[in-house]
């Protein structure tokens, strides 16, 4: 029967991972360090709290590689689209930049 | 249902070579998977608006993060009392687990209001999805939408947790219950691992 024979991590241990990193988060908002140090810190930080949550809360380690395989490929997706999205931002940027330092020059007649 | 089921009543139909244990398993993963790729897409498309934005707001100074990191401490605490439900469950102790299961939709409550407290404290502030004072007004859109799409899981979650509450409490046999509590948590887990990355993208970085 799945009620016995399933194993029960520490949870405990698993709510105090959790906590101590979202105060670590925290604190590297205010670390003396480049924005894109403390972006890359952040996104590694949640990554691990959501892998905690993943493994341990919704039992992710204990089941089978293809159910893990399911759980991680919108997180691919998510990722592969930030990358699709950004260029065509930029080209966005870069001509609406250009149009606005045309309206604010002063006209020359 | 298949002829050897209904053959053997006492047969399980097939199992699913993924979650041995339930068929809803497998179906609440994928559906997690789909909902994934929805909270996915906002975030990503907020950051390749952030990215690209040439005066986006600092989040920190607009919205404040004492309020926030009190509300993700709530969820990771409403977690740890949804396995704690589905612990006691699982060692038959039914009251136990109605208990955890109360606590759990109660945190998710507290958050739900302390959402709404944020948003009118910040709409009064001038936080619009139109505009705001602060710069592009695309921030207030993908604010509003992307915490709010999270706050509309929290309260189906709430509602699906008073359900189990419910469900286990009309079911004198606690393996009777087990599975669908703990599909259950599969979702309310869920909504903290997003809120963990909301949190993360949308007001720390």
């Amino acid at each position: 029967m799945a009620t016995t024979e399933h194993k029960h991590p520490n949870y405990m241990a698993i709510f105090w991972y959790l906590a101590v990193l979202t105060v670590v988060e925290i604190a590297v908002i205010f670390m003396p360090v480049g924005k894109l140090t403390i972006g890359v810190l952040l996104c590694a930080l949640a990554v691990t709290k959501a892998g905690l949550v993943a493994m341990y809360f919704m039992h992710l380690r204990f089941e089978t590689r293809t159910l893990g395989l399911i759980a991680v490929t919108p997180l691919a997706i998510a990722t592969l689209l930030v990358f699709v999205i950004l260029p065509d931002g930029f080209a966005v940027a870069k001509r609406t930049e250009g149009v606005k330092a045309e309206a604010s020059a002063p006209a020359k007649h | 249902m298949s002829q050897a089921a209904s053959a053997h009543p006492a047969v399980e139909p097939a199992e699913t070579p993924l979650t041995p244990e339930s068929w809803g398993k497998l179906g609440m993963w994928i559906f997690l998977a789909g909902d994934a790729v929805g909270f996915g897409t906002l975030l990503a498309a907020y950051g390749g608006m952030r990215a690209t934005s040439a005066d986006w707001p600092s989040p920190y100074d607009v919205l404040g993060i004492n309020l926030t990191a009190v509300m993700t401490f709530l969820l990771i605490c409403s977690s740890v009392t949804m396995v704690k439900a589905l612990e006691w469950l699982g060692r038959g102790d039914r009251a136990k687990c109605r208990l955890f299961l109360f606590l759990t939709a109660l945190g998710g409550a507290i958050f739900v209001s302390l959402q709404a407290y944020e948003w009118t404290h910040l709409i009064n502030a001038g936080l619009h999805i139109g505009r705001n004072p602060w710069g592009a007004s695309l921030f207030g859109a993908s604010f509003f939408i992307i915490t709010g799409f999270h706050g509309l899981h929290v309260s189906g979650g709430v509602i699906y947790l008073l359900s189990m509450l419910r469900y286990v409490t009309n079911r004198p046999q606690p393996e009777a219950s087990y599975n669908a509590v703990e599909i259950a948590g599969l979702y309310w887990h869920f909504v903290d691992l997003v809120w963990i990355m909301v949190f993360t993208f949308m007001y720390l970085l």
